[in-house]
């Protein structure tokens, strides 16, 4: 049943001896304060930070540490949504363009590749003259948008979410979080969830990991541990989010 | 009835021409907090740098009168209007690494601030910002003086930009999104230092947010803004428990909650918990 196998330690201890397994199709939140290390942990995962100690499995397949050439067929599987959609496009290409551009490194030709981000576009709600734009002129949650086309575009099997909607306000956050669950059920996706806002991860996810100081130190279903949180740092946290 | 602390009336601002602000009327009575709510571009921070002064060379206010405890903020001369900012209101930014200084020593800010307002030492100025600190619950308070901003956390750097705020114990504080960058732990101190700002100093604090949590907290009063209109106002309770407009309705719905049969809304209010914790004693001077 294992799909996904985690298992690491960063010397200076950003991550310190983490274990987890995402299940296929599962939504697995990582929730923690800035600094728990939660966002180190998944850019192990992406391949973006070397991995100090420890085994990262895909599919029982080890990708720890993966030398660049060969990361290509991971990011086929494995993709990535960030905080700040703007810093994760290139600034002088146009939002369909950077679509079209992961579609053709993977084999696509291009008017196959036009034609696919067409599709994308769409499904994200976003119309062909915000593809025709550049990153700077259009609004937040229309570039998380076109971050979540480009990022489903290979149909890969794993997304992870690093704080994918914390720049974002109320009511595009929610509209994101519906497209997501939408997008998971579609293309059976297994999310990974990075979230300091634990009502959001209740809301996405069935499992959470509660990460302090680089350490796991709850483990659980999302609605077990809100009810019934053991640590007392889970509860702090809980206290912590002001809902109405 | 007492002085209105800040006052709008009938305001209308522009940015090169396109209007971002309509026909705002709103007024705040001295120590109460008031949450503007709203979602991005419905003009909530444009209102509150209109009161400063600070919008830029793009902005106008177009018509209408805007008073601080009476006086019309337009009519008032440079020097009056200097001594207003500061020791009449302060302003605390969403992004504090990026309204301190980033070259100089956190100290040296607070010294530069203080000597605007009035003289006084070294010494003098030291003393003071450390009693403060300490009513903040701000542990190491010369290590902070020491420090430059990019070697303190995001969280830390808004505290001591709360701290710079209230140094000259102005009557009102603007905030415009000061916890909306900061992790829910982080964002929960802040909120609550807020608070102990305006029981310890009667601060009026008027708060510019889109997490609805956040002004359900702190807000005595809330309006709800869209578009640059005022859609809903009303005290906290009106607003977040009975909202009579649709849109209200929308953005409230849209706040992520937690589900839990055991923790119901309004059960661990944050007045209660800092009592119970005896971690300061509530309403000492006003």
């Amino acid at each position: 049943m294992t799909k996904v196998f985690t298992n690491r330690r960063q010397s200076f201890k950003a991550v310190d001896g983490v274990n987890f397994r995402l299940y296929p199709g599962q939504c697995l939140g990582i929730v923690g304060e800035s600094g728990s290390g939660k966002s180190t942990a998944a850019r192990m995962i992406a391949q973006l930070e070397t991995t100090t100690e420890g085994r990262i499995l895909y599919r029982n397949q080890d990708i720890t540490n993966t030398p660049g050439r060969k990361r290509k067929s991971i990011y086929r599987n494995m993709q990535m949504i960030f905080q700040n959609p703007l810093d994760s496009f290139d600034p002088r290409r146009k939002l369909g363009s950077s679509v079209v551009e992961v579609l053709c490194n993977y084999g696509f030709s291009k008017i196959e590749a036009r034609a696919q981000m067409k599709k994308l576009m769409e499904r994200v709600g976003l119309n062909d003259e915000i593809a025709d734009r550049y990153p700077h002129q259009v609004s937040g949650g229309q570039c998380q948008r076109a971050a979540i086309a480009r990022a489903i575009a290979l149909k890969p099997e794993i997304l992870i979410c690093d704080e994918a909607t914390s720049a974002l306000d109320v009511s595009v956050q929610q509209q994101i979080i519906k497209l997501l669950k939408e997008l998971q059920s579609e293309y059976h996706l297994s999310i990974l969830f990075i979230c300091h806002d634990l009502a959001l991860v209740q809301e996405m996810c069935q499992r959470v990991i509660v990460m302090y100081e680089g350490k796991i130190v709850e483990e659980g279903a999302v609605d077990e541990v809100i009810e019934n949180p053991k640590e007392v740092y889970t509860r702090r946290l809980l206290d912590s989010v002001l809902s109405i | 009835m007492k002085q209105a602390l800040l006052e709008y009336q009938k305001v209308n601002i522009c940015y090169s021409g396109t209007r971002v602000v309509q026909d705002v009327d709103l007024m705040m009575r001295p120590g109460e907090i008031l949450g503007i709510v709203g979602e991005s571009g419905s003009g909530k921070t444009t209102l509150i740098k209109s009161a400063l002064g600070i919008l830029g060379t793009e902005g106008r206010v177009e018509s209408g009168r805007i008073l601080f405890r009476g006086e019309e903020l337009k009519t008032l001369s440079k020097e009056r209007l200097r001594q207003v900012r500061g020791s009449g209101m302060g302003m605390i930014f969403q992004n504090p690494g990026a309204s301190l200084c980033p070259v100089r020593k956190i100290g040296t800010q607070f010294l530069e601030t203080m000597r605007e307002h009035k003289t006084l030492n070294k010494k003098e100025a030291r003393d003071e910002i450390l009693e403060l600190f300490e009513k903040m619950n701000l542990r190491d308070g010369e290590r902070i003086l020491n420090s430059y901003p990019f070697e303190l956390s995001g969280g830390m750097n808004q505290r001591v930009a709360i701290a710079l705020a209230m140094i000259l114990r102005p009557s009102l504080i603007l905030a415009d999104e000061p916890t909306s960058a900061l992790d829910v732990t982080v964002q929960a101190q802040v909120v609550k230092e807020l608070m102990e700002m305006r029981d310890i100093f009667g601060t009026g604090i008027l708060i510019v947010t889109h997490n609805i949590g956040v002004a359900a907290h702190m807000a005595d009063r809330i309006i709800v803004m869209r578009d640059g209109k005022i859609i809903e106002s009303g005290s906290k309770d009106e607003v977040i428990y009975h909202p009579r407009n649709r849109y209200t309705r929308k953005l409230i719905e849209a706040t992520p909650k937690i589900r839990s049969k055991r923790r119901r809304p309004d059960e661990a209010g944050f007045r209660g918990n800092r009592i119970d914790q005896g971690i300061y004693e509530p309403k000492a001077v006003v």
